[in-house]
C-alpha cells in the first residue's frame, strides 16, 4: 500500500477494543494507518466527533462497538447505531464522501474479524485517496452526486 | 503540567519492531512532557520503581506508560502512580504492543505509530483531573445460574462460606449432564454416587434457595447490587405439598412424553420425576403430552395424589431477588449432529449420541443398564464409536476441540466390554487428546486391556445393510479404506454453548463467542472473571471441560465471590458523569437515555437540573453523547479529552506534510 493515510478508529472498550487486542495477541497483521481512540462505549460517540475528525483532516473514521444486543451497558450500541447511521447519511450534505466513514460491530473474541475490518477499511480509504481540504472535496462530491442523479 | 512518558520494551515484544529509544527521544519534545525514558519491563518491580522514582524526583503531575493494552495492566499502573503519591487517574496508557508491534512488521511505520499513540495519550492526560471513588454497601447474596456440577460446587462453597445463595436451574432437577453419566473417567466411579450426596447437600443447606424449573428474565443493577427477576415456570404440581411419592407416575395413562432426562431414548409419563435421585424430588407435568391439558379429560393424577398437590391452573410466577454477585454455570449442550447426513443424521435408530449411550449404560436409564439397540432391543456385539462429530470440523463451523470426547469414548469402550464381554469396539479417532492426570494411561487401558480397536481416520459414511450398519472410513495410518459392520454406532458429538446461552449473556452484559461460550476476562490470568464486575463463570459455560476442571472452576468462582464480599463496602469507579449546573437546562434527555437509571431530577434555586447518582452510574457516557448542551460530561472521557486525542493526531500529520 502507498504512503500511510490518517485513519482514526473510535472503539468501545469492551468489545471492539478487546477484539483489536485479540487480533494483536493472535499476531493478525494489519496495515499501520489506523490509530485507535478508546472509549467506554460506542454510545459515548458524539456524532460531532466523527464530523470534527473528518473536517479536521482525517482521511477516514472507523467506529466499532459491540454487536447489537451484546452491549456491556445493555443498550449503548443501539443509540450508537441510530446516531452513526444519521452521520453516514449526513456526510454528503457537507461534501464528504460517506465512504470515509464506516461503523461496524466486532466482539472481543473476533480477532480475525477485526483484522478483516481494518484491512478492508484501510483499502477503502486508500482507494478514495487523501481527503481534500474542505472546499475541494465538497466540489468533487457535489459533482459525483449530480452525476449519479442525472 | 509536567508529564512523564515511559516506553516499555516488553522484552523484544515491543522493542523488536518499534524503535523504543527513538519514541522516548521524540516524546521529550512534546511541550507537556518533562521526562521520557524507555524501560525493559515497565510492569516489573524495577520498572514500576523506576516510574515511581521519576515521578518523585522530577515532581511529575502525571504519567503515560506506552506498553501493552490498558485492559491488561491499566489497573497495575494506576496503583503504581498512586504509590508515587499521585491520583491514580493522572495516568494514561498507549497501547503499542497489541495495537502496534504485534500487528505490523515495518519498524519505521510502527515507530511513527507508537509516537502518535503516545502523543494522543499525552494530550489526553494533560486534561485529566484527579477522581475519587465513593463507597457503597454490598448485598452479600449470590445468584448461581445452572445446577450442573460446576454450579452445585459454586453454590455449596459460597453457602459454606456463609453467603446466602440463590440457585436457579432451568430443568426440573439439578445435576446437569453429570447426573446423566453412568461412570466417570478416569476412575470409572459411578457418577451419581459422587454427585448424589452433593445434590442432597444443596437441597438441605440452610443458606441455599433452589429454584428448579426456573429461568432468569431480567438482570438489572451492578456489582454489589443486582436485581434479578426469576421466572418460575409452572410445573402444575405444588412443590410445597408434593412428597415425591410417585403415586401419580404409576397411574398416568399418557406414556408418550419425550424423556428429556434420558436424552429422548424412550418416552416417559406426562407427569414425572426425571430420575430417582432428582433434587428437588418433585413431580411435574409436561403440558405438551398431558391428556388433561389436551382434551380436558383425565385428571387421574389429581385424584390419586395423596396430598392434593396437583394444580392444572398453575401460572408462571416472577420472584425478584437482590444479590451482589452472579455466577453463570449454565454448561453446554451437544451440537445438533443431524447436520451429519452421512452418518444417518437422526434417521437411523441405531446411530446414537454419546450422551444417549451413557443413558443406555446407566442402571437408572431406560434399559436398566443393559445395552440394547434402540431399534430392536437386541444386545449389540459390534459397537463403533466415531469421534470428533462436530469437533475440529470446520465444515460444520466447529473448528475447536470439545476436550472431553476422547476420554469419554475410551470410557464407553471400556464399559461396553464390561457389559458385553464378547463384544468388539472400534473407535475412529483423529488424535487422542488425553492430557489430564491418569488420562493417557486410561485411553491405553481401553486399547490394551479392553481390546478396543482404534482406527485413525474420519468416517466418510454410515449406511444400513441387512439389519446392521456399514461404517466406511479410512485408516490414515495404514493408508487403506476400512469398512466395519456395526450393530450400534455411537457418535462422540461435540459441545457448544447451552441453548439460550447468548440470550442469557446479553442479560448479564457479558461477552460470548460464536459458539455460545462465555468469555473470561483473561484467558490465562482471569479464568473465572468476566469483564462485567461481579459476574463470574464456572464450568462448561466458558468452554468444554471435564468434571474435575468444572468443579475447580466452581470453587474458584466461589472464592472470587467470597473475596469480593469480604469487605462491607465497595469502591465505585469514579469514572462517572457529572453535570455542569450552569449549562444544564433540565431537559432530562440524559435521564431518558441512561440505561441504569442513574440520573435524577433535582431542584436548584427553583430550576430543574439533572443529577447523577454516582454509585449507580456505570460510566458508559450515553448521556454525554445525548445532552444537547454538553452539560453532562463523562469524567475521564470528556468531549475535550477525546477531541484532544484526535487533534493531537491530526496536528501530527500537518507537521509531517509541512516538514
Ligand atoms: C457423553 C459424555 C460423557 C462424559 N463423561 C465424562 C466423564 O466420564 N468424566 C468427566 O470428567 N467428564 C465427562 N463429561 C463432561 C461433563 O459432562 C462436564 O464436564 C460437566 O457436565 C460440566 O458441568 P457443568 O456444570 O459445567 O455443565 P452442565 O452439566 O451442562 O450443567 C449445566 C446446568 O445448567 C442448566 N442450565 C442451562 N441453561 C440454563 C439457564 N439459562 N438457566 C438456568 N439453568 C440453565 C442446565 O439445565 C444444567 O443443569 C462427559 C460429557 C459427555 C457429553
Ligand atoms: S392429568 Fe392425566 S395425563 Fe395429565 S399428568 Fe395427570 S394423569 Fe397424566
Ligand atoms: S454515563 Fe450517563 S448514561 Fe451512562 S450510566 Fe452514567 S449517567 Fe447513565
Amino acid at each position: 500500500m502507498s504512503k500511510e493515510l490518517r485513519i482514526i478508529g473510535f472503539l468501545c472498550n469492551w468489545c471492539s477494543y478487546g477484539g483489536a487486542d485479540t487480533a494483536g495477541v493472535g499476531r493478525f497483521t494489519q496495515p499501520t494507518d489506523l490509530r485507535i481512540v478508546r472509549l467506554p462505549c460506542s454510545g459515548r460517540i458524539d456524532p460531532l466527533f466523527v464530523l470534527k475528525t473528518l473536517t479536521g483532516g482525517a482521511d477516514g473514521v472507523l467506529v466499532s462497538g459491540c454487536h447489537p444486543r451484546d452491549c456491556h451497558y445493555s443498550e449503548g450500541n443501539f443509540y450508537a447505531r441510530r446516531r452513526l447511521e444519521m452521520v453516514k447519511r449526513f456526510l454528503p450534505v457537507i461534501g464528504i464522501d460517506p465512504g470515509r466513514f464506516e461503523y461496524t460491530w466486532v466482539s472481543a473474541s473476533e480477532g480475525q474479524r477485526w483484522q478483516t475490518v481494518v484491512r478492508g477499511f484501510t483499502e477503502q480509504i486508500h482507494a478514495l485517496g487523501p481527503i481534500q481540504r474542505f472546499g475541494k472535496d465538497a466540489a468533487a462530491t457535489a459533482a459525483q452526486l449530480a452525476a449519479s442523479h442525472a | 503540567m509536567k508529564i512523564g512518558v515511559f516506553i516499555c520494551h516488553c522484552g523484544s515484544n515491543i522493542a523488536g519492531t518499534v524503535d523504543v529509544a527513538k519514541v522516548a527521544e521524540m516524546a521529550k519534545s512534546l511541550p507537556e512532557v518533562a521526562f521520557a525514558s524507555d524501560t525493559m519491563y515497565a510492569c516489573s518491580e524495577p520498572g514500576q520503581e523506576g516510574i515511581i522514582g521519576a515521578i518523585k524526583e522530577m515532581g511529575l503531575d502525571g504519567a503515560v506508560v506506552a506498553s501493552c493494552t490498558p485492559r491488561m495492566h491499566g489497573p497495575t499502573f494506576m496503583r503504581t502512580v498512586a504509590r508515587a503519591g499521585l491520583n491514580p487517574y493522572m495516568f494514561e496508557m498507549a497501547n503499542i504492543r497489541e495495537h502496534v508491534s504485534w500487528i505490523g512488521k515495518d519498524k519505521e511505520a510502527n515507530t511513527a505509530k507508537a509516537l502518535d499513540l503516545v502523543r494522543m495519550a499525552v494530550a489526553k492526560l494533560a486534561r485529566n483531573k484527579p477522581l475519587f471513588a465513593k463507597s457503597f454497601a454490598i448485598n452479600k447474596r449470590v445468584l448461581v445460574l445452572g445446577g450442573g456440577v460446576a454450579g452445585i460446587q459454586a453454590a455449596l462453597d459460597c453457602a459454606d462460606g456463609g453467603l446466602e445463595v440463590v440457585l436457579v436451574e432451568k430443568t426440573t432437577t439439578i445435576g446437569g449432564k453429570m447426573a446423566k453419566l453412568d461412570k466417570t473417567f478416569p476412575t470409572v466411579d459411578c457418577s451419581c454416587c459422587i454427585l448424589g450426596p452433593k445434590m442432597v447437600d444443596v437441597a438441605q443447606h440452610p443458606n441455599i434457595t433452589l429454584y428448579a424449573s426456573a429461568e432468569v428474565d431480567e438482570v438489572n443493577g451492578y456489582v454489589g447490587n443486582f436485581q434479578v427477576k426469576v421466572r418460575k415456570k409452572p410445573t402444575y404440581v405444588d412443590w410445597k405439598l408434593c412428597t415425591g411419592c410417585g403415586a401419580c407416575l404409576e397411574k398416568c395413562p399418557s406414556k408418550k412424553s419425550p424423556d428429556l432426562f434420558n436424552e429422548l431414548v424412550g418416552t416417559t409419563t406426562a407427569i414425572n420425576i426425571p430420575f430417582p435421585q432428582a433434587i428437588p424430588k418433585k413431580a411435574s407435568i409436561d403440558a405438551g403430552s398431558c391428556i388433561k391439558f389436551k382434551t380436558g379429560k383425565c385428571g387421574i393424577c389429581a385424584k390419586v395424589c395423596p396430598v392434593k398437590a396437583i394444580n392444572y391452573e398453575m401460572e408462571p410466577e416472577i420472584v425478584t431477588e437482590e444479590v451482589g454477585a452472579v455466577i453463570a454455570a449454565t454448561g453446554y449442550d451437544l451440537m445438533d449432529w443431524t447436520v451429519y447426513e452421512q452418518y444417518g443424521g437422526g434417521r437411523y435408530k441405531d446411530v446414537i449420541t454419546s450422551l444417549q449411550y451413557e443413558r443406555l449404560l446407566s442402571a437408572s436409564g431406560p434399559t436398566g443398564g443393559h445395552i440394547k439397540r434402540p431399534s430392536d432391543g437386541k444386545e449389540p456385539k459390534t459397537v463403533v464409536f466415531i469421534q470428533c462429530v462436530g469437533s475440529r470440523d470446520k465444515s460444520v463451523g466447529r473448528p475447536y476441540c470439545s476436550g472431553f470426547c476422547c476420554m469419554y469414548t475410551a470410557k464407553q469402550a471400556i464399559l461396553t466390554k464390561d457389559h458385553i464381554p464378547d463384544s468388539e469396539s472400534y473407535v475412529f479417532y483423529m488424535d487422542i487428546r488425553a492430557p489430564g492426570k491418569m488420562y493417557d494411561e486410561f485411553t491405553r487401558r481401553a486399547m490394551e486391556e479392553y481390546g478396543a480397536k482404534y482406527v485413525r481416520g474420519r468416517v466418510s459414511m454410515v449406511y444400513p445393510s441387512g439389519g446392521r450398519y456399514v461404517v466406511r472410513g479410512v485408516d490414515t495410518l495404514a493408508g487403506t479404506q476400512v469398512e466395519v459392520e456395526a450393530d450400534l454406532v455411537v457418535l462422540a458429538v461435540g459441545a457448544e454453548g447451552a441453548t439460550g446461552a447468548a440470550h442469557l449473556a446479553e442479560k448479564l452484559r457479558i461477552s460470548y463467542d460464536a459458539y455460545g461460550f462465555y468469555m473470561e476476562s483473561h484467558p490465562k490470568l482471569k479464568p473465572v472473571e468476566t469483564n462485567t464486575a461481579g459476574v463470574y463463570v464456572a464450568g462448561c459455560v466458558q468452554g468444554p471441560k471435564d468434571i474435575p476442571t468444572s468443579v475447580a472452576q466452581g470453587s474458584a468462582a466461589a472464592a472470587k465471590v467470597l473475596a469480593l464480599f469480604s469487605k462491607d463496602q465497595l469502591q465505585s469507579d469514579p469514572q462517572v458523569s457529572s453535570v455542569d449546573l450552569k449549562r444544564c437546562v433540565g431537559c432530562m434527555k440524559c435521564a431518558m437515555t441512561c440505561p441504569f437509571g442513574a440520573i435524577k431530577e433535582q431542584e436548584v434555586r427553583g430550576e430543574i437540573k439533572a443529577q447523577v447518582i454516582e454509585t449507580m452510574c456505570q460510566g458508559c457516557g450515553l448521556c454525554t453523547a445525548t445532552c444537547p448542551q454538553g452539560a453532562i460530561q463523562l469524567q475521564h472521557f470528556t468531549d475535550n479529552q477525546i477531541l484532544a486525542e484526535v487533534n493531537a493526531l491530526l496536528a501530527s500529520e500537518l507537521e509531517e506534510t509541512q516538514g
